[in-house]
């Protein structure tokens, strides 16, 4: 197990498939497991710098009149991208404080997801669970007036019920109905967008005075404070370490998280050990909603101008996919891909303001990060690398029927 | 005793199922039927007409229109849908009990729509012709997503597929005419549809991941080129529109032409897509080996099918009827390029697919439903009717979650929908 080599001999029996193996990282030494997200993400920097030269019109344009001077040109323009791009991510104290403010939506929106796949169950709804889960942080933060650790600790939980409930209702439905979370979560994802439309219009929610959508602003007391003088980190990371380890003592030390991975490994196994599938469904689905509520309330009570517009939840529904594919639906490794990519989100935003490279290429990056380690046999191929015995794809959903 | 007993509720609890529906779906008839007479009736003012403009201002016969009491329109509604209940309680057609819903639904509408424009005229055939036009890009979604889990290949890579197109139109177009924007949209389609057909066969990426990571590229992608090339070279964002073709005579027939015959090819394009695929998955050798191969691959590829290449083949062509569609947004509806301009088409054909149970004509008739849902929206918002536009706008999504979860029949996908085949 300490060894890096190939496992070649501790195949079979091992009672469980190899793909699960690949997933979690289970049974391969750590440098065998991180060969193929090194390689993913050394390939969309390539990728991404490709991109860069062929979009830059001004240097294409010279290539037809000095082509040395315009590779010159290319070379330097991307150098300057991710330099600005490196420096904004980790180059000083401010850009750390800032990759660790951007990385707290993003692990706990990827532990939401995480522990949806350990349990077999796919939440493309983040998104949405964010907006509910939000919303309802938001009312409690501007509707009361109290002490803050009171306020703050109020405005989470509401945030937690909210997003569990939207979460649960897709857990419920694929447990009484059969219904496919992957359709549900992505229908309430869409319903939940046109009704926080709808919300921020009403008098209750609108600011007073406005016209436009936008929300009432969170109290004082329920902002989330910032870690350190100057820096934009603020207490939520810490809540979200703490929901990583919660997460992992869910997962691995207690009863219920094994019977979310039974559920996960084999419904008909778990169904004729007694356990309650419909059960399991709707508390994972619950408390992947929960971790999402907390992320969405993370985007109200922790950034200014502590108001929410629609859709505030960005695209983090969706890096959060990203984030626990790369993190092999482990905890830890959530928290480690969560930091590189708040990192990448940090340093994009400097490379957008410095660089002139717009932030869109970020989400480039990251899609190209998914599928390669979603493919290893991609990665491979293109570096030409043998693939360990008994490796298979990543299958984690099954077809809309079951 | 006990086991008698037990064998009878069986069987009692297997002739219920349908019952049970047909209970549920009277009883909502008649619940709406209560609703529509106090909501559409009672509350509305006796003196109020209501009226439906039946032609265009460019129509040849101009002044055609249906003016109704309002109030009156609200209580005649109201007891049809009561009848239409009481129908439904009685039972006896069980499998009539959709289509009874469906013209309830109709009659619904109706009364709904004579009460937002009370006291008000508005154009009821620029309502039917708009939705015709808005339900294209959602047809060709769904019919794409319909090609690819014919074969069992699910694709929700479909609004990827449909932005990209409509970017690479709207380039190709502005460089080089309509026409190669059309052909440039087409091929990028097809390619998004290999990528992932090679991505979920080859690889055996899971495809939910497959497509959802498509989606990711093709958003970061064309937004990244839209606000790093477009917003430098603006010439590039002034595609060519294709023009209404009317087909001549047809275009004149009052209500009927300014609805179906009075477009750009592409909406002719959508009705004969949806028959041609029909006939070819139910008449044609093709259909019938694509349709096995996302039933029991296993079994077509005993009797010699090649599993793999009939997938290529089809998710291949759906991605040109994406390609289709992507065009459709950028040559024909709005011809200039913005970031994520199709803002969740795609899904709604996902969604339309479903509903449409992945059969090529029940997919038009939901993408029809929803392009109404779509254009009763804006027109809601012109006539000032007190219901929030975004309630309407949820519609097609809480229908789709309604059919997932059985309450209008089970909607069943291919039995090998989303399972990679392993060719032994």
């Amino acid at each position: 197990m300490t060894q890096g080599e190939p496992p070649d001999d501790r195949i079979p029996d091992k009672g469980y498939p190899e793909w699960f193996e690949r997933v979690t990282g289970v049974g391969s030494s750590i440098g065998q497991a991180m060969v193929v997200p090194v390689l993913a993400f050394v390939t969309a920097l390539i990728i991404g710098g490709i991109i860069i030269i062929l979009t830059d019109l001004d240097t294409l344009r010279l290539y037809g009149e000095s082509p040395g001077e315009a590779a010159k040109q290319s070379i330097i323009g991307v150098w300057e991208a991710y330099k600005a791009l490196f420096l904004g991510a980790v180059g000083s104290q401010r850009a750390i404080s800032d990759s660790l403010f951007s990385a707290t939506p993003l692990i706990l929106a990827g532990l939401a997801v995480a522990i949806g796949f350990r349990a077999g169950l796919f939440n493309i709804g983040v998104n949405g669970q964010m907006l509910i889960g939000g919303m309802a942080a938001l009312w409690v933060g501007f509707s009361f007036s109290l002490p803050m650790f009171v306020h703050i600790t109020l405005a989470l939980f509401a945030g937690i019920i909210g997003g569990a409930v939207w979460g649960g209702l897709a857990g419920l439905l694929k447990g009484k109905t059969g219904a496919h979370e992957v359709i549900t979560t992505i229908m309430l994802n869409f319903i939940a967008l046109f009704l926080i439309a709808y919300l921020l219009k009403t008098s209750f929610f609108q600011a007073a005075g406005r016209q436009d959508p936008i929300s009432k602003v969170v109290a004082e007391s329920a902002r989330l404070p910032t870690l350190f003088e100057g820096g934009r980190v603020h207490i939520g990371f810490l809540v979200a370490l703490a929901a990583v380890f919660f997460t992992y003592w869910l997962l691995f030390k207690s009863s219920i998280g094994f019977e979310f991975r039974a559920v996960g490994f084999n419904p008909d196994a778990g169904r004729y050990a007694g356990m309650s599938v419909a059960w399991v469904y709707v508390s994972v689905m619950a408390i992947s909603g929960a971790l999402a509520g907390i992320a969405g309330s993370n985007q109200l009570l922790g950034l200014p101008p502590f108001q929410a517009l629609p859709g505030f939840s960005g695209t983090t529904g969706f890096d959060a996919i990203a984030l626990a594919l790369l993190g092999r639906s482990h905890p830890f490794g959530v928290l480690a891909a969560g930091l590189l990519f708040g990192a990448l989100r940090a340093g994009g935003r400097s490379m957008q303001g410095l660089a002139g490279i717009p932030l869109d290429l970020v989400l480039i990056m990251q899609a190209l990060i998914i599928v390669f380690i979603a493919a290893p046999e991609l990665v491979r191929s293109i570096y030409r690398l043998k693939a360990p015995e008994g490796e298979e794809g990543v299958q984690l959903t099954t077809g809309w029927g079951g | 005793m006990t086991d008698v007993a037990v064998s009878t509720t069986k069987v009692k609890a297997r002739t219920t199922a349908e019952e049970r529906r047909a209970t549920f779906v009277g009883v909502a008839l008649v619940a709406l039927g209560a609703f529509v007479f106090w909501a559409f009736g009672l509350n509305v003012a006796g003196d109020l007409d209501s009226t439906f403009k039946l032609s265009l201002p460019t129509d040849r016969f101009q002044g055609i229109e249906w003016t109704v009491n309002t109030q009156l329109l609200g209580f005649v509604v109201a007891g049809i849908l009561a009848f239409l209940g009481g129908v439904v309680l009685r039972r006896s057609h069980l499998k009539w009990t959709n289509r009874i819903l469906a013209v309830g639904m109709v009659f619904f509408v109706l009364a709904f729509l004579a009460w937002a424009a009370g006291g008000k005229s508005f154009s009821f055939v620029g309502m039917l012709r708009s939705t015709v036009i808005l339900s294209v890009p959602v047809t060709l979604g769904a019919l794409t997503g319909l090609m690819c889990e014919r074969v069992a290949i699910i694709n929700i890579a479909i609004e990827g597929q449909l932005l990209t197109a409509a970017f690479v139109g709207t380039i190709l177009g502005s460089s080089f005419g309509p026409w190669v924007g059309l052909f440039g949209a087409l091929v990028s389609g097809a390619l998004l549809g290999a990528v992932l057909a090679v991505l979920s066969i080859k690889y055996r990426v899971d495809q939910i991941i497959a497509g959802v990571v498509i989606n990711i590229f093709a958003l970061g992608l064309t937004s990244f080129l839209a606000s790093r090339v477009l917003a430098e070279a603006p010439h590039f964002n002034s595609p060519g529109r294709f023009t209404p073709w009317p087909i001549p005579i047809l275009s004149d027939i009052p209500v009927l032409g300014p609805m179906f015959f009075d477009h750009s090819f592409f909406v002719y394009g959508m009705f004969i897509l949806v028959v041609v695929i029909h006939f070819g998955l139910f008449y044609t050798r093709w259909g019938l080996r694509s349709r096995s191969v996302g039933e029991h691959p296993e079994a077509a590829d005993t009797v010699g099918i090649n599993v793999y290449r009939t997938r290529y083949r089809n998710v291949i062509l759906g991605g040109l009827i994406a390609g289709f569609g992507g065009a459709f947004i950028t040559l024909a509806q709005v011809p200039r390029f913005e970031e994520n301009i199709t803002a969740g088409i795609g899904f709604i054909g996902l969604a339309a697919m479903i509903f449409g149970r992945w059969m090529p004509f029940g997919v038009l008739g939901a993408g029809l439903v929803f392009g109404f849902a779509r254009g009763l929206q804006t027109k809601l918002g012109i006539l000032g009717a007190p219901i929030p536009s975004e309630f309407l706008s949820m519609t097609p999504y809480i229908v789709t979650i309604i059919v997932v979860a059985g309450v209008v029949g089970k909607a069943r996908p291919p039995a090998a929908d989303g399972q990679p085949y392993i060719k032994d």
